[in-house]
Order: C-alpha cells, then structure tokens, then sequence
C-alpha cells in the first residue's frame, strides 16, 4: 500500500474538501468496480484491475459486510424481465466472496409495487445468503399506498418512526434513515425534523474516533437534484457528523455506482439488483435502462464493505454480477 | 360563457394536437361540445405528465393513463387534497370528475419533482 501506484488518488480534506480528479476516476470505474480505503481522512481508490497487487490484508477487515439495493421484486419490463435471478445472482456472487460478510445491509426498493407477494420473494432469495441478518431501510416502492405501514410491520421491528433505527458492530456505529416519506410536490427525498432530531441525539454521545456508516435509500449527496437524486435536508444531518473522523454513507435508488468524498465524508451509491438507470442528464428521463441481454449482468451488481480495526479504514468495493 | 367555450377551445385544439393546422377549429369545436360529458386524458411518459397545464370545463373528467416502465401516482397538493391515485403500474389509469372551478395543482408523489396543473373553468 505504501508504493505509489499510477491510479492512487490522494484526497487532501485540508482543502476545499473535493478532489474533483479523484471524482471523475471514481466515476470513470462505475460499473467496473472500484477498491476505496479511507486511512485518516485520506482516500486511496484503486481500480479493479490493480487488485491483483493489493496484500491480501489490505483487503481484509475484523469486520465485513456487503450492501445489496433496488432488487425491485416485480418488476418485469423489457430492461429486465427476470429480476429473481440476477437476485439470486447477488447472493451467489456474495456468497461466494473471499471474505465472508457477517451482515448485509438492503438500501431499499425491496419491491417494485409494494405487493405482499413481492416482500415475500425477496426474503425468500436472500434466505439463501450465508450471512443470515439483513438491515433494511425502505425506498419509495417500499411505501407504496399505506404510508409504508406493511414495510413497518415487516421489517421495523425496534425501529423509530417511519423505520430508523441504530446498531454498534465491531465498535462501528451503523444508523439506517428514512427519506422516502412525506415527499413534497417539486421536491427531493426528505428526513424530516423528527429524524433530525432523533439522529442528533442518536450520535452525540459517541467518541469521535468512532466510525459512522450511515445508509439510506435516496443519495444523501446532490447528485442531480433535475432528477430528484438528492435529499433536501441531509446537509442538516451531516452536520450532526462533522466531529467524526470517518463517515461512509451508503446510497442506491440511482442504480449505478457513483462515489464522491467530501472531507473526512465518503458517499457511495450502489449498483442495483434488477436493471440500470441513466447517468444523470444523458436521457430525457431516469427511466429504466435497456441494455442487450449479454450484457444486463454488467450493469448490475453489489457492494463489499471492509472495515479495519485500529487502521481507521473501510474498504468499499463494488462488484459487477456478470 | 364565451370565455368558457374559448378556454375549453383551447385547451382541446391543444390535446387533439396540431398537426392538421386547417382542421384544428372544427376539429376543436366539435370536441368542446363533447367536452361537457366527456373526457381529457393526461399521458404519464418520461416521468412527466403531459400536458403539464391542462385547462378543462366543469364537469370534465380527466383520465390520467401511465405509460410509463416505471410506476407513478397522481395526488393534488391543493389544500383540499381533492384527488389522490392508488400506484398506477405501467398501462393503469386514475379517472376524477372536476366539479369546482379552481386550479388544481397536483405531483406524483412517488417522483415529487414530477408536477402539473389542471385549471378548471
């Protein structure tokens, strides 16, 4: 890890907090993965094609887990007609990683209509994981129709609100929000004063030498507000962060993988299970995405997450399933 | 009533589309008289409601119709809350009758950055 290699980007966070380059090298390997480690507020980001070179306890953790987001259960259109099976195709590619996650956290979009029968499927699949807790946080497909109280009954077990909630691993503090509720006309994913208030005081008796991850459905980045790919107010909440040292916040909905860090902040989104949107602005809408059939698994995918003890760092790699 | 009978001119020669220019008033006129019984549809495509600012009769139902890969929700925003669609999944439509004269503004609550107006004359 020490030697300098051609694609490190080094991210100084005394600056304006952006390191737009390392930006758009992230953004370059959406969709051919790419291996992040955060190691005292400086980002070192590789691609999938230097991993060979990486010791394998660079990649290793005390603690593993891995995000699956959007399998949109249901959904049956011509961008993908068999979304069962490339969710299956997720939890074989899970299953078969070289460091076994102890967890999987579910970045929402569970179902595509909220349909019972679809819920049902999905927990049926991921049944087949070998890491047996998931984490959940709903989407906006989740909470179809009844306010999202079917999702609650499901899934909120121990949850506040509309379905957020905290947990400790491995001396990291994991925190699931809720921004899929209570949309207004014209605006963006919302978490609302009582979610605020209920992070503010979630986090603030935590060492700052604590590392966060914190993950939602809806990026808590602007990503491209045109498209409603934002969350109005997640600058409030990230600022109920601003003591801690290491911030990862885990995102789907957009369905594709996209990274940015933004002072000790890194944000990733997650490829989806079922079928792959735009980039932002290249279409006129964020409608489902149709590619040759060959090439679907290409477009899809999951995410591994590795965090290190003592080293301060979590490793954030994104697999393609096919 | 003139000013009626112009709005809901409009307001259909802008439906029925303007591709046969000569045609248009005819064709316009004979729709608003239908109009009073009748029916506007509302296209949800792209993630947009098309027209975005649709000007009706009283007593004019409107049929939104989701064409769509992806599904939406039509729910007005005015005070009253006047409508409000279950999910409407790809090919689904939502009907509702406008009694009131008003403006009513309405989104897709599912895709909030989705908006519209339906003006009611």
């Amino acid at each position: 890890m020490s030697d300098k290699k051609k694609d490190e980007i080094l991210h100084d966070h005394n600056h304006d907090g952006i390191d737009r380059r390392g930006f758009l090298k992230c953004m370059a390997w959406a969709g051919t993965g790419a291996f992040c480690v955060i190691q005292g507020g400086v980002l070192k980001s590789y691609s999938m094609s230097q991993m060979g070179d990486m010791k394998a306890e660079d990649m290793k953790g005390e603690l593993s887990f891995a995000q699956i987001s959007d399998s949109h259960m249901g959904f049956n259109k011509a961008a993908n007609t068999d979304v069962a099976g490339t969710l299956k195709a997720a939890v074989d590619k899970i299953n078969g990683l070289s460091v076994a996650p102890q967890f999987l956290l579910h970045t929402g979009d569970i179902s595509h209509l909220s349909k019972p029968e679809e819920f049902d499927a999905v927990d049926q699949i991921l049944k087949g994981a070998t890491a047996k807790d998931v984490f959940y946080v709903p989407g906006e497909h989740d909470v179809l129709n009844d306010d999202g109280k079917q999702y609650l009954e499901r899934y909120g077990k121990g949850s506040k609100g509309a379905g957020w909630y905290s947990f400790e691993k491995k001396g990291v503090h994991f925190v699931g929000l809720v921004n899929v509720m209570n949309l207004k006309a014209g605006g963006l994913g919302s978490l609302g004063a009582e979610q605020l208030e209920w992070l503010e005081d979630d986090v603030k008796h935590l060492k700052s030498s604590t590392p966060i991850v914190v993950f939602a459905h809806i990026p808590l980045w602007s990503v491209y507000p045109e498209w409603g790919w934002g969350t109005e107010d997640s600058a409030q909440a990230l600022g109920y962060l601003k003591k801690f040292g290491s911030v990862t916040v885990l995102n789907g909905h957009i369905h594709q993988t996209m990274q940015k860090v933004e002072g000790k902040v890194t944000f990733h989104t997650a490829a989806s299970t079922a079928f792959p949107q735009p980039v932002p602005g290249s279409a006129p809408s964020p409608g489902p995405m149709k590619v040759p059939p060959e090439q679907l698994k290409s477009v899809l995918g999951i995410t591994d997450v590795n965090y290190v003890t003592g080293q301060h760092a979590l490793a954030i790699v994104d697999s393609k399933l096919g | 009533m003139k000013n009626i009978k112009g709005s809901v001119c409009l307001g259909l020669a802008l439906l029925a589309g303007v591709c046969f220019l000569p045609m248009q008033n005819i064709e316009a006129k004979s729709a608003a008289q239908e109009s009073k019984a009748g029916n506007v549809e509302v296209k949800i495509d792209n993630f947009s409601f098309g027209p975005m600012n649709l000007t009706v009769a009283v007593g004019t139902t409107v049929t939104w119709i989701n064409r769509d890969d992806i599904p939406h929700t039509v729910v007005s925003t005015d005070n009253d809350k006047t409508f409000k669609s279950k999910v409407l999944d790809t090919d689904e439509n939502f009907s509702f009758t406008f009694t009131k004269a008003g403006t009513y503004p309405y989104f897709c609550s599912v895709h909030p950055k989705m908006t519209a107006t339906v003006t009611v004359k």
